[in-house]
């Protein structure tokens, strides 16, 4: 893993950022422990999406400890946005969510056969169902000036 | 408004204090009354990283793209360790509890179809099973950093994102009628059941 670089003459080979902005790896460099020099194409993807500067302003406002999980995660999405320019990772949490609706729906349809025949001899009561409510999976995000993932159909084209 | 246009600048020139000009780039999709949707984009993408991945697009994929950018922001802004991966991880960890549920469900009502006739034992066996995984469910919801770091561990953070991948272009299988661009890389083959039940 790129460390240190100093300047003297020899000097640890920069990390992947480094390396893309043609810029010293100096020692504190922020980048360095989560690009190394031998995956240039996560910092490539990162940089092309997010912006150096924005993912530099993202890590210094988050623990030490959960950078990696941060980078790796930006770098995740950049390569889903690369990928698909329209959607990027949004698009497949549109097909979990859908896709949880429905088992829901089928979980829901069982639960109730089940019901139907514990109550024919339980009478009034009202057994607990295999798994949980609903509800399930509508990430709403920031309700008021976008829905996305509630109406599935929302972008007219 | 102060420009000498007719309309109010829209909400992307308003937070970059410049004019707007009848062709923006921004204007169709962050209107004026969405202050905070263009700035959560700005922060995450910053405003040219924007205008060029709208330029790659078609008009007509444009509302959809920046709809997606803003809820990815949203995401990120929300939770800046995760962002959008985390949702993806919660989906999928509902997703598999629902069919291990289904599957549960099923077998207890095929007994029941089979046997035709229940026993007041079956009853109570049934029920206790299906309280303690309502209860166990309820307490997953509120998901906490904790539950997320979870899905990442496992020694190389890259390896998570490679699983989660994976996972990925099987669920994508099945679009839905929800429009998507061509996605290189993407399984399209329409696959029902994206989650293998553990």
């Amino acid at each position: 893993m790129a460390s240190s670089s100093s300047s003297s003459s020899y000097s640890n080979p920069p990390c992947a950022a480094c390396k893309f902005l043609r810029r010293k790896c100096l020692s504190g460099c922020i980048f360095a422990p989560y690009f190394p020099p031998e995956e240039p194409t996560k910092f490539a993807n990162v940089h092309k999406i997010f912006g150096a500067s924005n993912v530099s302003k993202l890590l210094n406002e988050i623990l030490p400890q959960q950078r990696e999980d941060a980078v790796n995660s930006l770098a995740y999405e950049a390569e889903a946005r690369l990928k698909d320019p329209v959607y990027g990772c949004v698009g497949a949490i549109s097909v979990l969510q859908r896709q949880v609706l429905q088992l829901q729906k089928e979980l829901d349809a069982t639960n109730a056969d089940l019901m139907r025949y514990t109550n024919n001899e339980m009478g009034a009561y009202n057994p607990r169902r295999v798994g949980y409510g609903s509800g399930v999976g509508s990430y709403n995000p920031n309700p008021g000036y976008y829905s996305y993932g509630e109406n599935p159909g929302h972008g007219n084209n | 408004m102060a420009s000498s246009s007719t309309t109010s600048p829209c909400a992307a020139c308003k937070f970059l204090r410049r004019k707007c000009l009848p062709e923006c780039v921004f204007a169709p999709y962050f209107p004026p009354d969405q202050p905070q949707k263009f700035a959560n984009v700005h922060k995450v993408f910053g405003a040219s990283n924007v205008t060029k991945l709208l330029n790659e697009l078609q008009p007509h994929q444009r509302e959809d793209a920046v709809n997606s950018l803003a809820y990815e922001a949203d995401m990120r802004l929300r939770d800046p360790v995760y962002g959008c991966v985390g949702v993806i991880s919660l989906l999928q960890h509902q997703l598999r509890q629902l069919q291990m549920d289904l599957s549960c469900a099923k077998s207890e009502l095929s007994k029941y179809q089979n046997l035709g006739l229940l026993h007041h034992h079956h009853h109570q066996g049934t029920i206790n099973l299906a309280h303690d995984r309502h209860h166990f469910h309820h307490q997953l919801f509120p998901v906490t950093n904790q539950q997320m770091i979870r899905a990442f561990d496992g020694g190389s953070g890259y390896d998570a994102s490679s699983l989660l991948a994976m996972n990925m272009s099987a669920s994508i299988g099945q679009l839905g009628g929800f429009p998507q661009s061509r996605a290189a890389g993407t399984a399209a083959d329409g696959r029902r059941t994206p989650v293998e039940p553990s």
